[in-house]
């Protein structure tokens, strides 16, 4: 059985427990042991803290890595926030030298020193690059017959240079571990745009930020989808809470269900949404729960 | 409808200042083909936010109106625009180092003060709060997770390396 930490974040434990849940299960169905990560800390989040200090931002990322390298395995994440401050991070402090040398004198302060004996992986190209799509398809007990809008997010694919996932324009593993599950990937308009959360736009201009997701939610509820998946729980976040937000200032009401990946594939291998947290959150939508709790055999 | 800008109110020095994050020498190499913002997600929504405008604010070196321009803080980091400039231009990486020398000239917004404090006294920014916890029960799960949020040594390390950097005092409120 292979091994990884299961580096949390914030979002995911602190708001969406589900996401939490649901990864342990469906990453240990398919044979791959999550080992908590005792003690890490906000990744910090790349658009703001990276923004303040990028020392700070170095510092705080390579000790959540340093963690990890000390438990001597690789350290997976289910944010794509978390993914681009941990693996931009790691991929900076392996490459310069110097820059090493300054994060590991902060570090000295803890007693810890950044190596650079680990990668940091996505759950989704870890999925895609380890377990393989085939492998997927074959723990899926009971075929999800929804038709979804998949919404990669940016910072799973952006900057490319640090990722090599294939074209950042049309990426396609992500559907085709979509699809693995039995559902339906459904073409929508802008498919690949910003939530709008990143960046500390949320924190500083809500109102802004909220006009970005609109557009996401107009765009796949155009497309007939049941509802949208994603691998970031500040996407989930932006797309969910934001519609309450998103309701109260603009009106608009779109009752659409957001899905983490790992929450999608817990229903393909039988698990219930109670038991996947897919009923927490925070824009309720009772028909669609009963719809997905048909899929499962009540196990 | 737009002022003059006149080359002796222009400061040379913030452009090499800029161009000293790895990467951001390529500023100089921008020729303004508005590729980044005409792909823009923020800008179909925001009109006013204009990346190529902030960058060729910065290789003009228009200090000033640039670290306190009301629109620096509207990019999302989607990265659209670092990975389709025809000129390798990294528009993003770019934009968060002058960010960053806009909050160490004491320009921050308030609400990113906030967030900064959060995550310096509790280690992440997003911390835990009652109704989570209830859910977290619910599921099965620890109420408190294997975070920072569990383990006190750990929050005291975090707390070492922000003392150590001096993030507290570059994020706290100011007198």
């Amino acid at each position: 059985m292979s091994e990884l930490s299961f580096f949390l974040g914030c979002i995911a434990p602190n708001r969406y427990p589900g996401i939490e849940k649901a990864t342990k299960i469906v990453m240990e169905e398919l044979g791959v042991h999550l080992r908590e990560l005792k003690g890490a800390s906000c990744c910090p989040a790349p658009g703001v803290f990276r923004s303040f200090d990028k020392l700070t931002w170095l510092a705080l990322a390579s000790r959540n890595v340093v963690l990890s390298e000390e438990m001597g395995i690789d350290l997976l994440t289910v944010c794509n926030g978390c993914f681009g401050s941990l693996v931009d991070a790691n991929n900076l402090l392996k490459e310069d030298e110097e820059l090493r040398s300054d994060v590991n004198k902060v570090l000295a302060e803890v007693g810890r020193e950044f190596k650079g004996t680990i990668r940091v992986r996505h759950i989704m190209e870890y999925l895609y690059e380890d377990v393989g799509v085939e492998k997927v398809k074959e723990s899926v007990k009971y075929p999800v017959d929804l038709k979804v809008a998949v919404h990669y997010g940016c910072h799973l694919i952006k900057p490319s240079k640090e990722r090599h996932l294939g074209s950042i324009e049309n990426p396609t593993f992500f559907d085709e571990l979509v699809e693995a599950t039995g559902a339906e990937s459904v073409m929508y308009k802008d498919k690949n745009a910003c939530c709008g959360a990143g960046g500390g736009v949320r924190t500083s201009a809500l109102e802004t930020a909220l006009k970005l997701a609109r557009a996401k939610l107009e765009n796949a509820k155009a497309a007939g989808v049941d509802c949208i998946v994603d691998a970031c729980p500040f996407c989930h976040l932006q797309m969910d809470v934001g519609q309450t937000e998103i309701a109260a200032k603009f009106g608009d009401v779109f009752n659409m269900p957001i899905v983490h990946y790992s929450q999608l594939l817990g229903l393909g291998m039988g698990y219930t949404p109670q038991e996947l947290g897919i009923d927490m959150n925070y824009a309720k939508n009772d028909e669609f729960i009963a719809k997905i709790e048909k899929i499962g055999g009540g196990k | 409808m737009s002022d003059t800008i006149k080359t002796s109110d222009l400061d040379k020095a913030f452009r090499d200042e800029v161009m000293t994050e790895p990467g951001a020498e390529k500023l100089i190499l921008c020729f303004n083909c508005t590729g980044c913002t005409a792909g823009c997600t923020m800008a179909e929504h925001e009109p006013n936010y204009n990346i190529r405008q902030l960058l060729r604010m910065a290789n003009l070196g228009m200090r000033d109106e640039l670290l306190n321009h009301p629109y620096l803080w509207n990019c999302t980091t989607c990265y659209k625009c670092q990975e389709r400039c025809p000129q390798g231009v990294p528009n993003v990486d770019i934009l968060l180092k002058i960010r960053t020398m806009a909050v160490h000239s004491g320009i921050m917004l308030d609400n990113h003060r906030k967030v900064a404090q959060l995550m310096a006294k509790t280690g992440h920014a997003v911390p835990i709060n009652d109704d989570t916890k209830e859910k977290r029960k619910k599921l099965g799960l620890n109420e408190i997770p294997e975070t920072v949020h569990k383990y006190p040594d750990a929050l005291e390390e975090v707390h070492k390396i922000i003392a150590k950097t001096k993030f507290d005092k570059l994020t706290e409120d100011k007198s």
